[in-house]
């Protein structure tokens, strides 16, 4: 750790300073260009969030003395002791029951899977005991909890630590899905997660929480909140729109960077929320454009791309100019070898092929076969 | 093994004791005890104990050392050396465990079965000796005539439901006592996470029986909007949570529910019911061991019936009963008769006491039986003999003995039996008339508390809903209030 350190240190002093927890850090920097990353925002989110309301309290495993599996929750145990901060027992259908029961009565638990694939253990109580109950009780029991954790591929983990659940609780009424891309994204959803007072499935992305990414004065704010259920456009465009949410957002720009240079404006979508899904944005730039491209990782049966698909039909078939085409992952288990890894998720080429395609630049892929 | 003998002069003494070179050996000269411990032929004895499946090793061990060596110790002064010695303590990650050279299993099946609480006798006399806590006039009539109430509601609305009136209906009968005498051990404070065979505690706590009609008749009225099928009871005001139909997920609740209510400072706990079959689902083990690792004020109460719809208890657990599994996880556990309202009174109130003041879950079993079928979906004569409920029902029902008891002591009479009857009976008649003919519930309540707030596509489909409605009102039945 010394020796980390003293490499920083090396490095220049602003390196240094990203060790200490994300607000004392942002504290001491100059005014323009703050950067955050993904981390430090769900860390400064959560850290806000449980000092305004101390109904609020986090619990999974590892999250304490760990610091977080990831280190989203580091320095959150110190600060707000055990009574705040659970280190649970190996059971997540015992802590998700026990955060929906603690939300029964009135607390607002933040319940932390280490990455969604485990919540399968615990999806009845996700589903049955959070999601149905405020509808089932008539008003009466209200469940404001936060389900979070990383989902979908992250690199080299194979089929059982890579499965992306969006669709899976989108597709259940009385859930939120949030899906964050950005630190902008993380702090506001999170912070608007824990204040709802439904039950919210948080899906992060174990690759994003590295990334940096610039935040205004604004976002650093305590009282930051993004509004659940509407989408960012990312970048504008006029030929086609492209949607995109988490990882696959800067996937997107990036195509988008080389479809311009090729003389194709793309409009890029941040979903940022599942469900609800705002339809009414995307629509509005399919109505624009009359060209779109969906992108996801998960599994290309019953996913978000076929649902944004059916409400594009639905809603403004008359401007589509070209069919509509989705970009997921492969229809396998995701594979560990890298090579395989990397063929069985979307590539930045994947959806620059796709663009070009509906806007007619190349030959379509069923003609080709 | 050498820096370990340098450190603990207890240690060298247990070595001395292993070779039985006691009196021979004196520390400072230790550092010959490794090269005399070559000396001696180790392995092929030992192997010839160890093929001998019928040995008993400690006292082969004993007499194997005591052969190899010159010095003879005769068996009595080993054991006042195991006393003494506390070399054979290690603190392991955990805490303190002591050692033992006897090999020994622990039984899957104690001698005796776990002992059974009760205070009252078949024939509703108080046992002698008993350890009881004392239920005055007043409450004991009160939890007797719940009790009736509970037992006409159950025979009332399963005939309604045979009668095509309502779709389902599951009876209480023969766990009357569990029902209302824990309801009466409680306070309005504590938290209920029914099962669903428990709707006397509601009863109780004061949902009337035109609340209940409500709700199994599905009307206007039902404090759950027509979200949910028959019996699924749930009231806000009387801290009984929402009956759910998936077993044992409310176990897990009840420990979250706890640990707010313990967070929160109340003078208050949590209190659950589950049954025999609940007992085997994840969850009992997970809120089990979370609610002792939480130290939170939980009450488990399992309703040993001994049936999960067809399943015996013999398929369901091999354990004696549930009881013996608190102690697994840490929880004070303790077995009382099902049937007995008394010593479930005493019992849940003293779980109480140790839950708020000691910050700790206790699991309760009472043992009773399920004279009902499992519900109106079921006939249990298919699985079991007519002979073994119809003994159940007459020679162990609870509400029988408990009547005999409140007779014995001048609070009750066949009078006041006979009115009491007839009068609920009439009262529940009256509900249900009244329940059946009240209107349906709304259109509105299809899209209504499904989120917090309704968002925009609930609204369009409940707009297209109504326009659907209006325009063909003839595919749409009558009783449907728009």
């Amino acid at each position: 750790m010394l020796g980390i350190i003293r490499q920083k240190v090396g490095a220049g002093g602003a390196s240094l300073l990203r060790t200490r927890s994300a607000v004392s850090a942002l504290r001491s920097y100059s005014s323009a260009g703050k950067e955050m990353t993904v981390r430090d925002a769900l860390n400064s989110a959560l850290d806000e969030e449980m000092s305004a309301d101390p109904k609020v309290f986090l619990m999974g495993e590892e999250v304490g003395e760990y610091q977080g599996a990831y280190k989203i929750s580091k320095g959150l145990l110190e600060k707000y002791g055990p009574e705040r901060v659970l280190d649970t027992p190996i059971t997540e259908a015992g802590f998700t029951g026990i955060g929906v029961g603690a939300a029964y009565h009135g607390l607002r638990p933040v319940v932390e899977f280490m990455t969604f694939n485990f919540s399968m253990q615990a999806i009845d109580h996700i589903i049955n005991s959070a999601a149905k109950s405020n509808y089932m009780s008539a008003g009466q029991i209200s469940v404001p909890i936060v389900f979070r954790g990383p989902n979908g591929a992250a690199a080299g983990v194979g089929a059982q630590h890579s499965h992306c659940y969006a669709s899976w609780y989108a597709s259940c009424p009385g859930l939120k899905v949030l899906t964050p891309y950005s630190s902008e994204d993380a702090r506001g959803l999170l912070k608007a997660a824990i204040r709802d007072p439904d039950p919210v499935v948080f899906l992060e992305n174990e690759l994003l929480y590295g990334e940096s990414f610039p935040v205004s004065a604004e976002v650093l704010d305590s009282s930051f909140c993004l509004p659940i259920g509407k989408a960012k456009i990312e970048r504008e465009g006029k030929d086609v729109t492209i949607t995109a949410f988490s990882k696959m957002v800067g996937y997107a720009l990036k195509a988008a960077e080389i479809l311009a240079k090729e003389g194709i404006s793309a409009e890029v979508i941040n979903l940022r929320t599942i469900r609800p899904l705002d339809r009414s944005t995307i629509n509005a730039s399919v109505r624009k454009t009359n060209r779109l491209i969906t992108v996801e990782e998960g599994f290309p049966q019953h996913g978000v791309g076929a649902e944004i698909c059916t409400s594009v039909v639905e809603e403004s078939f008359g401007y589509l100019d070209a069919p509509v085409e989705r970009i997921t992952g492969a229809d396998v288990p995701m594979p560990y070898a890298a090579n395989l890894e990397r063929l069985a998720v979307p590539q930045v080429e994947d959806i620059v092929r796709a663009a070009k395609r509906a806007c007619y630049r190349s030959v379509p892929m069923a003609a080709a076969a | 093994m050498a820096l370990c003998m340098r450190k603990s002069p207890k240690l060298i003494n247990h070595l001395k004791y292993r070779m039985g070179l006691f009196d021979m050996i004196t520390p400072s000269s230790w550092n010959s005890t490794s090269s005399h411990h070559q000396e001696f032929p180790v392995t092929a004895p030992i192997a010839h104990t160890l093929g001998n499946p019928d040995a008993d090793l400690s006292v082969k061990a004993t007499l194997f050392s005591a052969c190899r060596f010159k010095s003879t110790k005769p068996e009595k002064q080993l054991n006042s050396l195991n006393d003494a010695d506390d070399n054979k303590v290690l603190d392991f990650p955990g805490g303190k465990v002591r050692f033992s050279p006897k090999m020994t299993f622990i039984s899957e099946s104690p001698e005796e079965r776990t002992q059974c609480y009760r205070v009252l006798d078949d024939n509703g006399q108080l046992i002698l000796g008993s350890n009881l806590v004392q239920v005055g006039k007043e409450l004991a009539v009160k939890m007797y005539t719940d009790m009736i109430t509970l037992q006409t509601m159950d025979t009332l609305f399963y005939e309604a439901q045979r009668q095509g009136r309502i779709s389902f209906y599951l009876t209480t009968i023969g766990e009357e006592a569990i029902n209302i005498a824990t309801a009466a051990a409680l306070t309005a404070d504590d938290h209920v996470f029914p099962q669903y065979r428990e709707p006397g505690v509601l009863l109780w706590r004061g949902f009337t029986l035109q609340e209940f009609a409500n709700q199994c008749f599905v009307n206007k009225a039902d404090h759950g909007k027509g979200r949910q099928m028959p019996i699924h009871y749930g009231s806000n005001k009387h801290n009984y949570f929402t009956v759910s139909s998936t077993i044992a997920t409310q176990l897990p609740h009840a420990v979250g529910a706890a640990y707010a209510l313990k967070m929160d400072r109340k003078d208050a706990c949590a209190v659950t019911y589950f049954g025999d079959g609940g007992s085997s689902e994840g969850d009992f083990h997970a809120a089990l061991n979370f609610a002792a690792v939480l130290e939170a004020p939980v009450i488990f109460i399992c309703r040993n019936n001994g049936w999960a719809i067809s399943t015996p208890t013999s398929d369901q657990f091999r354990s004696d009963g549930v009881v013996v599994r608190g102690s697994a996880y840490g929880v004070r556990s303790i077995r009382v008769d099902g049937n007995d309202a008394l010593a479930i009174y005493g019992a849940v109130h003293a779980a109480h006491k140790m839950a708020i003041t000691e910050h700790r879950p206790i699991l309760i079993e009472a043992l009773t039986y399920r004279v009902g079928h499992h519900s109106t979906s079921d006939d249990s004569t298919k699985y079991r003999s007519v002979d073994e409920i119809e003994w159940w029902k007459l020679a162990q029902d609870p509400v029988t003995r408990f009547r005999k008891w409140i007779e014995s002591k001048d609070w009750w009479s066949s009078e006041a039996e006979s009115e009491f009857r007839s009068s609920v009976r009439q009262q529940l008649l009256h509900a249900i008339q009244v329940a059946e003919k009240a209107e349906k519930p709304p259109v509105a309540d299809i899209f209504t508390d499904v989120y917090d707030a309704p968002p925009s596509n609930l609204h369009e489909q409940e707009k297209l809903l109504r326009e659907t409605i209006r325009r063909h009102p003839r595919d749409y039945p009558s009783d449907v209030p728009a």
